[in-house]
C-alpha cells in the first residue's frame, strides 16, 4: 500500500483548511519560483523522467505532451486549458481537487504554462460542478492577490494568468477539441484533427488540453524529483492515482493509490469489499464508462494500471472502478451506458448520432429479451461500423462497453432472449429500428 | 406542414416581451468579460446565459433562459442571434422555460443506478406528483429532470437540487429532503448520512499519519 508520505493529494477528504494559508502548510508553493528558474527545458525534461501518463483517459506521457508546444512564438500568444469537464460515469476525483486542494491545481497551472510558453490558463469546469466552481474562483482569487499568478508570477518575471470558465452541462465538451470549441462560444462540437490543438487550438493558437489530475501532480514531482514519482507503481505506468471506488461496494469512496495495485485488493483495503464478499461479484468497469467491463474471472487478478488493463482488452480510462455485484442485471447497466451515449452525442457525425440511438434501442430490447438470437452479432457489427468513424472517441465509447458485454456475457443475452420466447410463445419478427 | 396548434419556439405564451440586465448582472459581466482576448468576447457567451438565467430567479422565482435574454446575450457580445440560440440550445443546463422553486435533477446513470437511483426517482414522483421528465408540480414547487453523471459517483445517489448536491440518497432520505424544501428550508448539501465528503464510510482508510506544520 502506498505510504502517506507518498501521497500527493494531502487534503483529499476536505478534513483541512483549503485556502492559501493552510494549503501552504501542506506544502503547496513552497519554492516555485526556484522550480521556475530551471528554466522551461528541465521542467519538461523532469516530467518526462517521471512517467507521468495523463490522468484524463487516454494515458498520453504528459511530459511529451507538453513539449509538443512551439519553442519559440510565431507571433501568437500560446494557451494552457485544463480539463476539468469531468462528466465520465463513476468519475469524481477532479471535484475533490478542485475543492479541496484548489492549489495544487492553480500550482501546476503556472508551471505548465512557464514549461509551454503559454500567457494563460483557462480551467473549464463542468457546469454542475456550481460549488466547486466557487472554491476555485476563491483559491484564483487568493493566488493573485498573493502575487503567486499574474504579472511577475512568484516573483519570476513570468506573467501568466489563470482563468475559470464554466460549462454548461454537455459531455462532449470534455473531448479536447470540444472543449476549445465551447470556450470560444460555440456549441461543443469536435474538431477534426490535424491540426492539432498545439499548432491550432484556442482562438486558433497553440494550446495544450491537459486533465486536472495531470496538471495537479507537477508541482510535487518537480519538488520531489521525477524518480520519485517514477519509483511508485510499474514500469511505463508510474506514480500514484487517484482511484474512485463506486456501486455494489461496502463503502464507495475515493482513494490515491499507486499504480498497479491489484483490483481485488483496491476494493478489499479501501472500499470495504464487495457487498455480500468477494464471491458475490459478477463484473467490474475499471476505468469509467467509456471502457470495457471486466468479469470477475478477470478481476481476480489483473492490476490497475493502463498496460495490465489493455491486456485484458479493458482500460484504466479514468481509473473509475464502477463495481456489480451478482444481483446486477448487468445488461440493464450496459444499457443505462448507451442512453447516456445517445444523449450526449452532439450530432455531428452521422455513425455516432444515427448509430447511438439505433444501439440503445436495440440494447434495451436486449434488457427483455425482446430480440432474436442472431441479432446480437447484429448489434456486435453496429458497434464496430461507429468505432473508428467519427470525428472524435465518443464513438468508439458508445461501442465498447457493449463489445465488452457481447464478449463476457453473451449467455445471458442468448438465456434472456430464451426466457422471453419462452413467455411469449412465438419467435419475435424483426424491429425496423 | 407543421402542426397549426404547435407553437414555434420562442414565442410561447410564457415568454417575455423584454429583457434587461439589472445592475447585478452588469457587475458580473464585466468580470467576465475580462478574462477573454480583445475581439474574443464570444467566449462569455455561457457566463452571460448564466447571467440571464440567474436574474430571472431573482426577479421570477424561476431560473430559466427566455428567448429575449439570449438576444440581450447576443446583443452584448456581438454575436447574431442565432449563435446565442444554437449554444442556449445545445446546453442541457439552461433551461429554456420557466421551471419550479427547486430544480430536482435526478441522477439516473448506472453508478448511481447500481446504488437504488430507482427509489430517489420514485420518491420525488410519490411527493410531488410530478409524472413525467421536465415537469414542473401543480404548486410550482418541483421541477424534475432526468440528469446523467454528474459526478458525484462514490456518494451515489446524488440528488442535485438548483446548484447543491444531495448525495448518499435513499427514499426516506429523499422525503425529509423534499419535506424541508417545501417548508423553504434547503438543509446544508453533501452527504445526507454524514460522512466526510468521498472519504469511505466510517472514516478513511488513507491519510492519517501525517501532521502539517501549526498555524502560524
Amino acid at each position: 500500500m502506498l505510504a502517506d508520505q507518498d501521497r500527493i493529494f494531502t487534503n483529499l477528504y476536505g478534513v483541512h483548511d483549503w485556502r492559501l494559508a493552510a494549503a501552504r502548510r501542506r506544502g503547496d508553493w513552497d519554492g516555485t519560483k526556484e522550480i521556475l528558474a530551471r528554466g522551461r527545458d528541465a521542467i519538461v525534461d523532469e516530467m518526462k523522467a517521471s512517467g507521468l501518463r495523463g490522468r484524463g483517459g487516454a494515458g498520453f506521457p504528459t511530459g511529451l505532451k507538453w513539449s509538443f508546444m512551439p519553442k519559440q512564438s510565431d507571433g501568437r500568444p500560446a494557451y494552457l486549458t485544463v480539463n476539468a469537464d469531468e462528466s465520465e460515469p463513476g468519475t469524481c476525483k477532479d471535484r475533490d481537487i478542485i475543492r479541496h486542494d484548489p492549489h495544487k491545481l492553480i500550482e501546476g497551472c503556472l508551471i505548465a504554462c512557464f514549461a509551454m510558453g503559454a500567457v494563460a490558463a483557462y480551467i473549464y469546469i463542468r457546469g454542475e460542478f456550481h460549488n466547486e466552481a466557487l472554491v476555485l474562483d476563491a483559491a484564483i482569487a487568493e493566488a493573485y492577490e498573493a502575487g503567486l499568478i499574474g504579472k511577475n508570477a512568484c516573483g519570476s518575471g513570468y506573467d501568466c494568468d489563470v482563468f475559470l470558465h464554466r460549462g454548461a452541462g454537455a459531455y462532449i465538451c470534455g473531448e479536447e477539441t470540444a472543449l476549445l470549441e465551447s470556450l470560444e462560444g460555440k456549441k461543443g462540437m469536435p474538431r477534426m484533427k490535424p491540426p492539432f490543438p498545439a499548432a491550432v487550438g484556442l482562438y486558433g493558437c497553440p494550446t495544450t488540453v491537459n486533465n486536472v489530475e495531470s496538471i495537479a501532480v507537477a508541482p510535487t514531482i518537480l519538488r520531489r524529483g521525477a524518480a520519485w514519482f517514477a519509483a511508485i507503481g510499474r514500469k511505463g505506468n508510474t506514480g500514484p492515482k487517484v482511484f474512485c471506488i463506486s456501486g455494489h461496494v461496502n463503502k464507495p469512496c475515493n482513494v490515491e493509490e499507486e499504480l498497479g495495485i491489484p483490483l481485488r485488493e483496491l476494493i478489499d483495503k479501501h472500499a470495504g469489499g464487495v457487498r455480500g464478499g468477494w464471491d458475490n461479484l459478477l463484473a467490474v468497469i475499471p476505468g469509467g464508462a467509456s471502457v470495457p467491463v471486466i468479469p470477475k474471472s478477470i478481476c481476480d487478478t489483473v492490476l490497475m494500471d493502463f498496460d495490465s488493463l489493455r491486456e485484458v482488452r479493458s482500460g484504466l480510462g479514468t481509473a473509475a472502478v464502477i463495481v456489480m455485484d451478482r444481483s446486477t442485471d448487468i445488461i440493464r447497466a450496459i444499457a443505462r451506458l448507451s442512453q447516456f451515449y445517445k444523449h450526449e452525442s452532439c450530432g455531428q457525425c452521422t455513425p455516432c448520432r444515427e448509430g447511438t440511438g439505433w444501439m440503445m434501442r436495440v440494447m434495451y430490447r436486449m434488457v427483455e429479451g425482446r430480440a432474436e438470437p442472431d441479432e446480437i452479432d447484429t448489434l456486435e457489427q453496429v458497434t464496430r461500423q461507429v468505432e473508428g468513424h467519427t470525428i472524435c472517441a465518443l464513438g468508439d465509447a458508445a461501442a465498447w462497453p457493449i463489445q465488452g458485454l457481447i464478449r463476457h456475457f453473451r449467455p445471458v443475452m442468448e438465456e434472456r432472449i430464451a426466457a422471453y420466447r419462452q413467455r411469449s410463445g412465438a419467435p419475435m419478427p424483426l424491429a425496423a429500428e | 406542414m407543421t402542426d397549426q396548434t404547435e407553437v414555434p419556439p420562442g414565442q410561447e405564451a410564457y415568454q417575455p416581451a423584454s429583457f434587461a440586465f439589472d445592475a447585478e448582472s452588469e457587475s458580473e459581466i464585466v468580470v467576465h468579460l475580462a478574462k477573454y482576448p480583445e475581439g474574443r468576447q464570444a467566449s462569455a457567451v455561457l457566463p452571460l446565459l448564466y447571467i440571464v438565467q440567474k436574474q430571472m430567479k431573482r426577479h421570477t422565482g424561476s431560473a430559466w433562459v427566455p428567448r429575449v435574454g439570449m438576444e440581450a446575450v447576443a446583443a452584448r457580445l456581438s454575436m447574431p442571434p442565432i449563435r446565442v440560440y444554437e449554444v442556449a440550445t445545445f446546453y442541457l443546463m439552461f433551461n429554456l422555460r420557466p421551471i419550479g422553486t427547486w430544480h430536482l435533477q435526478c441522477c439516473t446513470t448506472t453508478p448511481c443506478w447500481l446504488r437504488g437511483s430507482d427509489e430517489v426517482v420514485r420518491a420525488c414522483r410519490e411527493f410531488t406528483g410530478i409524472a413525467g421528465w421536465g415537469e414542473t408540480s401543480a404548486d410550482g414547487m418541483f421541477t424534475m429532470t432526468e440528469v446523467e453523471c454528474v459526478g458525484a459517483c462514490v456518494n451515489a445517489p446524488v440528488l442535485q437540487v438548483n446548484d447543491d448536491f444531495y448525495e448518499d440518497m435513499d427514499a426516506e432520505r429523499t422525503r425529509a429532503l423534499l419535506a424541508a424544501l417545501r417548508e423553504g428550508k434547503p438543509p446544508a448539501p453533501g452527504s445526507m448520512i454524514g460522512r466526510q465528503t468521498s472519504a469511505p464510510e466510517g472514516g478513511p482508510t488513507t491519510l492519517t499519519t501525517l501532521a502539517f506544520a501549526p498555524e502560524a
